[in-house]
């Protein structure tokens, strides 16, 4: 059992939650309430990490944070290291493949706020912001929770997007997904298969919990 | 200083739009028309939900929305308690939280006592901690009211409030709304398409029609002086014909109309010269039957003879059809189901009426279908 990649997969995830979940409930609010040019190409945009080959989404992402690239360069500018195989780097990797898991359950949640109980809550006397933390977020909550359980357990169980970016560096970037198929490929089946079970009794809770939550806010609102 | 609501509201897209009244304080004025002639777009205008392309939304002589001087305030800023269509309760939030949420000018620690004040004001005391969804139409309607009123409105909108509860609620909340005009004297304008409910409940009615207000005017006035004959249609007025003024009496107080083969005296109304073609109308009330068990000397006054094309009985009123000269003109009146009965009136019947000649107004002529 690798305890070091198990810990830097749950600092991963609870990095990847904290800085994504905000910019998801803000996009997914737009994207649920406004109507713009280009919002249909956003939309795909974020929705492009669940169909495309995670090497292929690595393999850009290498591309962009590398040293010769304008981003990686900044990076590397104000930092004094590089984005790539680099936890940083891992971290901006996974805000970007868990864009659709973190906007699209929100973004539902928002679109189910019926207009009239904003306009209830501005015409009581509400300004847009009490608007949004009393009424929209409360009945969104759902989505939210379900933005937050799916990120971290997708962030737990992300492959190739990690190593294309991260490498397998112990301690920086080998996640425990690479750990199990770095075990494996060390013949040691019996760390393997632990981690495994980890994973997969992890992923099943956070699914149950998704699925447990989202009842009880409903029941609630019902 | 300008007491109560003015607007005056004028836009071509994407509704178009060409609305003026007022509303005083204490005034309940009712916003009618079919679906889809405008009456809730005006309202969410006056709460600042709407934006018109141009004209006045004033209250107390503040003005609210003024586009001439590029004046147009928020919701937030508009004062105004708006019960919505189908309430549109916070559904996570308990009866008193949703009061409390349109308490924001109280200190924090006022918020709760005033919103129990509200709610036990509505009639719901001890379901303070239900949620909406726990709670029947009606109650819900009760506790949209008591939101709109917690801000203390300067003007209380009402958009369809009764529209989805039962009849027997239905006539409840009619009855408390009546009750509650003497306690609040704000301008009240309620939207609402069915007739009756503004007749019965308001004190003005306006007549809207693809976003035009064509008239405003106490209900009875309006039922018995629609300006012209849209207006008379839309407030569901059939007895409205073609005819020609012959002549005036000014002396006896009587226009002189010939109507078909009918010369007809009605109230004097020398707006419209002799000659000059007009549309008339008679309120169903005023179109009495001759009746054979009881003749009266009433029966010299506009007699018009024709024959029974449908009598329909609904509960103790039958509802009579009658055909004058031939089938193309039909007068339409009601009698008590028993007078039909007792008078062997029947479909196919010759009978004769008399059509009060106080009650028949004249309205701009307009070509008309099906008379």
């Amino acid at each position: 059992m690798d305890w070091s990649s198990l810990t830097l997969s749950l600092k991963l995830a609870a990095w990847t939650v904290v800085l994504l979940l905000p910019m998801a409930v803000v996009l997914a609010r737009v994207l649920a309430w406004r109507r713009f040019a280009g919002k249909g190409l956003l939309e795909a945009l974020i929705a492009l990490p669940l169909v495309l080959p995670p090497t292929v989404l690595g393999y850009y992402l290498l591309v962009s944070f590398g040293a010769g690239s304008a981003l990686g360069g900044a990076f590397e500018a104000l930092a004094g290291r590089p984005l790539v195989f680099t936890f940083e780097g891992l971290l901006a990797a996974s805000i970007l493949f868990n864009l659709p898991f973190a906007v699209q359950p929100v973004q539902r949640a928002f679109e189910g706020v019926p207009k009239d109980l904003r306009e209830a809550a501005w015409v009581s006397g509400l300004s847009r912001w009490q608007t949004f933390r009393r009424i929209e977020l409360p009945l969104a909550w759902p989505g939210v929770l379900s933005a937050l359980v799916l990120t971290f357990a997708h962030t737990l169980g992300e492959f190739g997007v990690v190593l294309m970016v991260g490498g397998n560096i112990p301690g920086e970037t080998r996640t425990i997904a690479i750990a199990i198929y770095d075990r494996v490929q060390a013949f040691d089946d019996a760390a393997a298969a632990a981690m495994s079970a980890l994973l997969l009794a992890f992923s099943f809770a956070a699914i149950g919990l998704v699925h447990f939550l989202t009842r009880r806010v409903g029941s609630r609102h019902g | 200083m300008a007491e109560g609501l003015r607007l005056r509201l004028r836009q071509r897209a994407p509704i178009p739009l060409d609305a003026e009244f007022s509303c005083a304080p204490g005034e309940l004025l009712a916003l009618v028309g079919p679906s889809g002639s405008g009456k809730s777009t005006l309202l969410r205008c006056i709460a600042g939900l709407n934006r018109a392309g141009e004209g006045l939304v004033a209250c107390d002589g503040e003005s609210w929305l003024d586009t001439a001087r590029g004046v147009d305030l928020p919701p937030q800023r508009r004062s105004v308690g708006l019960v919505f269509q189908h309430y549109a309760l916070f559904p996570h939030l308990t009866a008193r939280q949703n009061v409390e949420v349109a308490l924001g000018h109280l200190p924090p620690g006022g918020r709760a006592a005033r919103a129990r004040a509200l709610l036990e004001r509505v009639h719901l005391e001890g379901l303070e901690s239900r949620r909406p969804g726990e709670l029947s139409g009606g109650q819900q309607q009760r506790v949209a009211l008591a939101r709109a009123l917690a801000r203390d409105p300067r003007v209380l909108l009402l958009d369809e409030p009764f529209s989805a509860v039962d009849q027997v609620t239905r006539r409840k909340l009619h009855w408390e709304l009546a009750q509650l005009r003497r306690a609040v004297s704000v301008p009240i304008v309620l939207v609402t398409h069915d007739l009756d409910e503004a007749a019965a409940l308001a004190d003005a009615m306006c007549i809207l029609h693809r976003g035009e207000t064509l008239q405003t005017a106490p209900p009875f006035e309006l039922m018995a002086r629609p300006r012209n004959p849209l207006v008379a249609r839309l407030v569901d007025l059939r007895n409205v014909f073609e005819g020609e003024v012959s002549s005036h009496d000014a002396g006896r107080g009587i226009t002189y109309l010939n109507w078909r083969s009918h010369a007809l005296e009605a109230r004097h109304q020398p707006q419209f010269a002799a000659g000059e073609k007009v549309c008339w109308v008679v309120p169903p009330a005023s179109v009495i039957l001759h009746r054979r068990d009881k003749p009266s000397h009433g029966e010299r006054e506009n007699p018009v003879a024709g024959a029974i094309g449908e009598l329909v009985v609904l509960g103790e009123t039958a509802s009579v059809t009658m055909l004058v000269d031939g089938a193309d003109c039909r007068l339409t009146f009601s009698v008590p189901a028993h007078v039909a009965k007792r008078n062997g009136l029947d479909r196919g019947g010759e009978i004769r009426v008399s059509l009060l000649a106080e009650a028949i107004h004249l309205m701009p002529w307009e070509r008309l279908d099906g008379n």
